[in-house]
């Protein structure tokens, strides 16, 4: 049978690992290449970089850590930020990442999706969608990194990204970001039961709880995490022997 | 030396940093003359059958291949680079290698697909002891798959995984290894395997 997913998410600026709370105030958490090599040593499932500031100049350095992350790790990774063209997916692919998260770049131009499915199949295509609640059962999708309202629903978008050849959706509430206060579980359960592929879920791990209860009632497929294992409020090991015990089947 | 087939396709560099981890010797390469060359054959791979079957045959690699695998070389296939061994593939509707009876089906019972994550493997077969010396059964290993393969020759299966339905992860035949899974992104178990292939081949 196959396993729920625990991830550590690694937010990174300038080669540095950080974590914000509801996309802004960051506090610096460290080297992303020695975060990555612990938590895989710690029973990661996989790992997720993403680039928050993404620009043209912090795009060697990400490249750097993608390739020195390759070189050390023993389980897949993914990495997203500023993904606008086929190119700079393979760049990343090359540098030896195993996906390649699209999220504002995508909604602009879907074909986006499209053109990358073909040139590496689904599986190497994640949509990242950062949400926000709007209004009574409406989840709309923001980009530029939660700054920018689309008015578009997220269980919308994620039926559009997943039919142009998204190979799985990466789920952050915008809401629950770093606020350690649970996922957001209606918004994901919406999503996963609309989409084929599967989901991870983002944003509000705080207690082991969130984890189970994501997993379950929220049918997540996988959960995300950044905080709670950057600041060391317990291990990947703990979440995953409290879920255990919860009868979630997790990897040893 | 170990070849790692290069046929435009997947990321070789992960097989490649797994084979580094272990101080392998290998080359990357889609030279037939180094295919030729080689102690053994690693075909990694990623995406869609059609566009790897086509790469294949491009590179004139695929006839060399089937000649070096009939000799009796040491071959291990990685996830599509097992799935291009059988005779066709409902991806695409192509013909593959047909280096093994068989052919390759999509998943039908679970809702989603690809099957991405960490998933058990049951040992079949226990004539398997080189490749998975030291890997307890049941062990998860990474997968990310749509498709799965089907052998006419079912004791050929070694290692089976369930996903809705319960299909072969494994399957060895004589010089012939293949996983479904990916053993350089499987932690310590798959470095293991890589690990139990490389002594077998030296």
């Amino acid at each position: 049978m196959l396993t729920k997913r625990i991830i550590p998410c690694l937010d990174m600026t300038e080669g540095k690992v950080v974590k914000g709370i509801q996309f802004v105030s960051f506090t610096d958490a460290g080297d992303p290449v020695m975060l990555a090599e612990k938590y895989d040593k710690d029973g990661a499932d996989e790992l997720v970089f993403l680039d928050i500031t993404a620009t043209v100049e912090n795009r060697d350095i990400l490249l750097d850590v993608v390739q020195n992350t390759a070189k050390k790790v023993t389980i897949p990774f993914s990495v997203g930020g500023g993904i606008r063209s086929v190119e700079d997916m393979r760049l990343i692919l090359k540098n030896g990442a195993d996906k390649v998260s699209v999220n504002t770049g995508a909604f602009k131009n879907p074909r986006l999706i499209n053109d990358c499915a073909n040139a590496f199949g689904n599986q190497c295509v994640v949509l990242s969608m950062d949400v926000k609640k709007i209004g009574k059962n409406y989840w709309s999708v923001f980009i530029n990194g939660g700054r920018t309202n689309t008015g578009i629903s997220a269980v919308k978008w994620a039926k559009k990204a997943v039919s142009l050849g998204a190979g799985e959706i990466l789920l952050t509430s915008i809401d629950s970001d770093g606020t350690k206060k649970g996922f957001d579980i209606e918004l994901t359960r919406n999503v996963s039961q609309a989409v084929s592929v599967p989901v991870i879920a983002s944003g509000g791990a705080g207690k082991m709880e969130d984890f189970a209860n994501i997993l379950k009632d929220g049918q997540a497929d996988a959960a995300l995490a950044a905080s709670v294992f950057h600041f060391g409020k317990y291990t990947i090991k703990e979440v995953k022997k409290y879920l255990k015990s919860k009868n979630i089947l997790v990897r040893n | 030396m170990i070849t790692i087939i290069d046929y435009g396709i997947g990321n070789l560099g992960s097989v490649a940093n797994a084979l580094d981890k272990l101080g392998a010797r290998y080359q990357i390469s889609s030279q037939p003359k180094d295919l030729r060359a080689a102690t053994s054959l690693i075909l990694p791979g990623v995406g869609a059958a059609s566009e790897g079957m086509r790469n294949l045959k491009e590179r004139n690699i695929d006839k060399v291949l089937i000649e070096e695998i009939d000799r009796g070389k040491p071959f291990l296939g990685i996830c599509l680079g097992m799935q291009l061994l059988f005779d066709n593939s409902e991806e695409g509707n192509i013909k593959c290698l047909s280096i093994l009876e068989g052919k390759v089906k999509k998943f039908q019972k679970e809702k989603k697909i690809p099957q991405i994550g960490w998933n058990s493997v049951e040992i079949q077969n226990s004539k398997v002891k080189n490749l998975f010396l030291g890997i307890p059964d049941n062990s998860y290993l990474y997968f990310v798959n749509s498709y799965y393969c089907i052998p006419a020759d079912k004791s050929i299966i070694i290692g089976e995984t369930e996903y809705g339905e319960t299909f072969p992860s494994v399957i060895v035949k004589e010089n012939i290894m293949a996983t479904q899974f990916h053993p350089e992104k499987s932690g310590k178990a798959g470095f293991q395997l890589l690990k139990n292939f490389i002594n077998y081949v030296n």
